[in-house]
């Protein structure tokens, strides 16, 4: 499908290329896919692609002399069609250890939501979520697909420190602190998994586009991860699910 | 490699910043003032990539361990070495053991010491800039170590024609752009931005600069959206939040202006306190 774009002028580098403002996967994919095309079509100039739900920033490394002469190449470049293999999404399963120890706010989140501490976590991990980008924070996932049961508003005094891979709830929307933050999001579990490393290159293995789904461990489990991550023993490709 | 024997107000090394790292959600960095920072390198003959010690409104005291050369361009904040006044934008001669130290804040909020060659400190996704749980340290703490190279101090000092712009330090004006929410705003919105001064708020750091007063707003938040340094983002509550070179790469506040590469920069070496005007570009 052929969308109608918003082509405009950032600043003196960058070109800002809107969809409709709307939380969509097939807005996604068509985002992903022009991203794609925009990062391939520039191997021999510096160029940087940000995206997120609805939006594309092209951030070149260089002032634009003529943002209409621009502007025209993407539009043509968005025509063309790619079936390229890159693109392809990957399915991950993130162990999350649902535990009291970790889930500091389950059972408030319980009290309000008037939901067992085991039916949150089996709403929570029985969901497949759509990642549709990373923001906020290195590594921080945007995840799409929470069950309305599960909305609840942030916190109104948020926490100072959030634990690294602390698994959250906030307004209609799950995460992972992927290091430790303030955050006014409710804790519900937490995961030994790192989302972000600055030795690997990318720095993220999960991407815009892929799909994720939360596998409850126990505390002992976690523990073990925890200790493999420390000594390097854990691969991360026995995530994958496909 | 330099001794730290005072650290001063908050001195850490930045360069052009990490290009190509924002869709992991890791910000460009880079030093605040842009202009400041190549300017230093460029009077040394270094690359503009070159990475400098960004020095923020007190200055630290150092010793230099082996000869090279120095320069240092951005706020005036009264170099000394060894206890001897020495000039800005001008390369200076550093023997071992010299010592480098600041006096009292002059003009501008931030100063960029460069050394020939660059510093050799850590390096993360191609890029020194220091950046709290990117690189191991955040600034410079006192009895820490930067390496320099070890070069040959016979170099044409074929800079030394180029002037300082010092409108960088004393202009009040900041050029923007519209931002891709601008046209969200009343005309009302519009004239109070464009027609009265602001001021920057105490509230102002590396990761964006709050400025003062609030603007009475009634536009919701957005989708959240792709931002660059110098976004000007205006709250639900009103404030004017500019967002500076550490600042996140999403965000979910209407994007109202944009500021010019040089108004960056200009605004980077504002205090607290200070009156400014924002004016459209075009």
């Amino acid at each position: 499908m052929i969308y109608n774009l918003k082509y405009s002028r950032y600043n003196e580098s960058s070109i800002l290329i809107e969809w409709k403002a709307i939380i969509d996967e097939n807005i996604l994919q068509d985002v992903l896919r022009f991203k794609f095309l925009i990062e391939n079509n520039n191997i021999k100039q510096k160029v940087e692609v940000i995206s997120t739900y609805n939006s594309l920033l092209i951030v070149y490394d260089y002032a634009i002399d003529s943002f209409n002469s621009k502007i025209f190449t993407l539009k043509s470049l968005y025509l063309q069609q790619n079936e390229s293999e890159s693109t392809k999404p990957s399915h991950w399963k993130i162990p999350v250890c649902y535990a009291d120890q970790f889930a500091i706010d389950l059972e408030n989140f319980s009290n309000q939501k008037k939901l067992s501490k085991s039916e949150i976590t089996k709403l929570h991990s029985d969901t497949i979520y759509t990642v549709f980008f990373i923001g906020f924070l290195p590594g921080f996932l945007y995840l799409g697909g929470l069950d309305s049961r599960l909305f609840l508003d942030r916190k109104t005094t948020p926490n100072l420190n959030v634990k690294k891979g602390s698994v959250a709830i906030g307004g209609q929307q799950t995460g992972i602190y992927p290091q430790d933050s303030p955050g006014g999001w409710h804790i519900i579990g937490n995961s030994p998994i790192e989302l972000f490393n600055t030795n690997s290159n990318p720095p993220c293995f999960i991407k815009a586009g892929d799909k994720i789904q939360f596998q409850s461990i126990s505390v002992s489990e976690h523990n073990t991860i925890t200790r493999s991550l420390e000594n390097s023993l854990f691969n991360l490709k026995s995530l994958k699910c496909d | 490699m330099i001794k730290v024997l005072k650290s001063g107000f908050y001195s850490n090394i930045q360069d052009q910043g990490r290009f190509g790292y924002r869709n992991y959600g890791v910000p460009i960095s880079g030093a605040m003032d842009l202009y400041s920072c190549e300017f230093a390198n460029a009077l040394l003959g270094n690359s503009k990539r070159c990475a400098t010690l960004e020095i923020t409104m007190v200055g630290p005291k150092l010793q230099f361990l082996k000869p090279t050369s120095i320069a240092i361009s951005g706020a005036h904040m009264k170099p000394k070495l060894n206890d001897v006044p020495i000039e800005v934008n001008s390369v200076i001669a550093i023997e071992s053991n010299d010592i480098l130290s600041f006096g009292r804040l002059d003009k501008g909020f931030r100063s960029y010491l460069a050394v020939k060659g660059g510093f050799i400190t850590e390096q993360v996704f191609k890029s020194r800039s220091m950046f709290n749980n990117i690189t191991k340290t955040k600034y410079l703490s006192i009895d820490d170590s930067i390496g320099y190279l070890d070069v040959n101090r016979e170099f044409k000092n074929s800079n030394a024609h180029v002037k300082f712009d010092n409108s960088i330090l004393d202009s009040n004006n900041l050029e923007v752009y519209k931002g891709p929410e601008f046209e969200r705003l009343s005309s009302d919105q519009k004239n109070r931005l464009f027609h009265s001064e602001l001021k920057v708020s105490k509230l102002n750091n590396r990761m964006a600069y709050q400025l003062e007063p609030l603007l009475e707003n009634t536009l919701m938040p957005i989708l959240t959206a792709p931002v660059l340094p110098g976004t000007i983002q205006l709250t639900p509550k009103g404030q004017l939040i500019v967002l500076m070179r550490d600042c996140q790469t999403t965000g979910g506040y209407p994007r109202i202006l944009q500021l010019t590469e040089k108004a960056i920069n200009v605004l980077s070496q504002k205090t607290t306190g200070k009156r400014l005007k924002i004016s459209l570009k075009d």
